[in-house]
């Protein structure tokens, strides 16, 4: 029986690269598939594309290709990504150039449009019960598009795919299609080429990433953690595992906590592509460090893709100080007091105080002890700059004018863009498939 | 009384503004366990700051798993939160702390 081999190179814009040269070089992978778009990204990509049009994709992608393109055309991996992000075309462009500078002849590189659905704002609906914003506010738009595009792209002959936004799994999932022909509304086929991809899109999340608690959840070799791919046969059951000698673990306990990862109904999990059920899937070790997944179900489609909407969410200020020693809380105190007369008067939303190494992330706990080092962490929302800048400016003044021995300052004014989501017809957005190189 | 962490595993993850957290058993004789004492009820109160209604429990016995929605306030999603962790990762180390 036909299976496809496929690896995750990268689960979030920043990700490492190393461990995707190593699955280029070692996985014996027909796809590398990198997923490095986070919901504002694009919105960020979107303005950068506004000053220079032949920029606006992911600034890691020249980075990534250099390392991963040797490897991937020697062993005749096909890549796929949204790195295209807000300029799948200048992406590209960049990835055939890069090709050119590595000696490598005829790739073929697709780019797929139409996520961005900016033109389309009048005919957007809101997503559950959350308010569409004003439409003075919205600096991009963009639709999650699905696998369909993608193995289109693929079955034209593309060496590499790039895509802007597109559903996480469904970059996944576009391989499999094209790979085993699959009809894409045979719904279980698209549950459980979904899971897979589901499984993968966060890269070394399934390996160990994000995972090990000494003591309790031990992971051998995380600093050079391994990235996992995904051994996936027609009926769309897959084996997971990873490089042999890489870092990291895949058991029961890993692939459990991937596979609800950002999921909220189990039974629900909605993609452009399927409405796929996870209530009923198995997992089953094959042999060590390799997973059995099976069982995942579907159901048909939405009607709507989702958009994410960029929103201008004005300036958000923030400045640290940190006091140390006997009597830090005490003084942390005094300076939060301080700084919540000074800032009385300008125009802070939303001003918040912690004091990071007592209840800055989950609050103080019951039987807390003093400690030993505090770090005042102000921040709030503004709509201008120079009240964003009083935050900054009051922050550093507690050297001065604050209590004894406030220490290591550090500020920053920087301009937020919020993410709302909606809901738009699909038959309003057009996917053009496009080709560049030889 | 036991931590919940001595006895089960999570993961933090969010859409939006609601934030969902996995618990599973490490030994799947223990999940009636939790099926019994990590209802929705004690979840809700241990994350009485962070949420805006009751939480919402899915039960997946084949996973020996419970996931917990929890709906966070409207400024509380990742590109918004001015928390120092606007993702809500550390949510599931708050879970585990939960006394069983």
């Amino acid at each position: 029986m036909k299976k496809i081999r496929i690896g995750a190179g990268a689960g979030f814009s920043a990700d490492r690269i190393e461990p995707a040269v190593e699955l280029a070089e070692k996985g014996h992978l027909d796809f590398l598939i990198f997923e490095c778009l986070a919901e504002r990204t694009i919105a960020l990509s979107q303005l950068r594309k506004r000053e220079d049009p032949d920029s606006g994709f992911d600034p890691l992608l020249s980075e990534r290709m250099h390392a991963v393109l040797p490897a991937c055309r020697r062993n005749g991996v096909r890549v796929i990504s949204n790195m295209g992000a807000a300029n799948p075309r200048a992406a590209a462009r960049e990835t055939i150039e890069i090709a050119r500078r590595l000696g490598l002849h005829g790739l073929r590189v697709a780019c797929i449009e139409g996520d961005d659905v900016l033109h389309l704002k009048d005919a957007f609906r809101p997503f559950d019960d959350q308010p569409l914003p004003d439409n003075a506010t919205i600096i991009s738009a963009n639709a999650y598009l699905g696998a369909d595009a993608l193995a289109e792209a693929l079955h034209r002959g593309a060496d590499v795919v790039l895509t802007g936004r597109v559903a996480d799994p469904s970059l996944f999932l576009g391989a499999l299609i094209h790979a085993f022909a699959w009809n894409t509304e045979s719904w279980d086929l698209m549950g459980r080429g979904t899971a897979v991809g589901h499984l993968l899109e966060c890269a070394g999340q399934l390996t160990g990433g994000y995972f090990a608690d000494p003591g309790f959840k031990d992971v051998p070799d995380l600093d050079r953690l391994g990235f996992p791919l995904a051994e996936v046969s027609e009926d769309g059951s897959a084996l997971l595992t990873k490089v042999e000698g890489s870092g990291g673990l895949i058991t029961l306990q890993t692939c459990r906590e991937q596979i609800l990862y950002e999921v909220l109904n189990p039974s629900s999990y909605i993609t452009p592509d399927v409405i796929a059920d996870f209530t009923e899937i198995r997992f089953e070790q094959q042999a060590p460090g390799t997973m059995r997944v099976s069982g995942a179900k579907g159901k048909p489609r939405p009607r709507d893709y989702k958009v994410s909407i960029g929103v201008d969410d004005g300036l958000i200020a923030e400045g640290q100080i940190s006091y140390a020693g006997p009597g830090a809380l005490e003084r942390s105190e005094l300076a939060r007091q301080i700084l919540e007369k000074r800032l009385a008067h300008i125009g802070a939303e939303d001003l918040r105080v912690d004091l990071i190494g007592l209840n800055s992330i989950l609050g103080a706990p019951a039987d807390w002890s003093a400690p030993y080092e505090v770090r005042l962490r102000a921040v709030a929302r503004f709509t201008n700059e120079m009240d964003a800048k009083r935050l900054t400016r009051e922050v550093e003044s507690l050297y001065l004018n604050g209590p004894a021995a406030g220490s290591g300052v550090t500020f920053a004014v920087r301009e937020n863009i919020a993410i709302v989501p909606a809901l738009i017809a699909r038959k309003l957005v057009t996917l053009i498939i496009s080709m560049e190189g030889a | 009384m036991m931590k919940l962490r001595t006895v089960a595993h999570a993961r933090a993850g969010d859409k939006g503004n609601l934030a969902n957290i996995s618990v599973f058993a490490y030994h799947d004789e223990d999940y009636a366990m939790l099926v019994e004492r990590v209802t929705e009820e004690r979840v809700s109160e241990l994350f009485r700051e962070h949420i805006t209604r009751p939480v919402t429990r899915y039960c997946v016995p084949n996973l020996c798993g419970l996931n917990f929605v929890l709906q966070r306030r409207p400024t509380d999603s990742v590109t918004r939160s001015l928390r120092l962790d606007a993702h809500g990762k550390s949510l599931s180390s708050l879970m585990l702390s939960l006394e069983i």
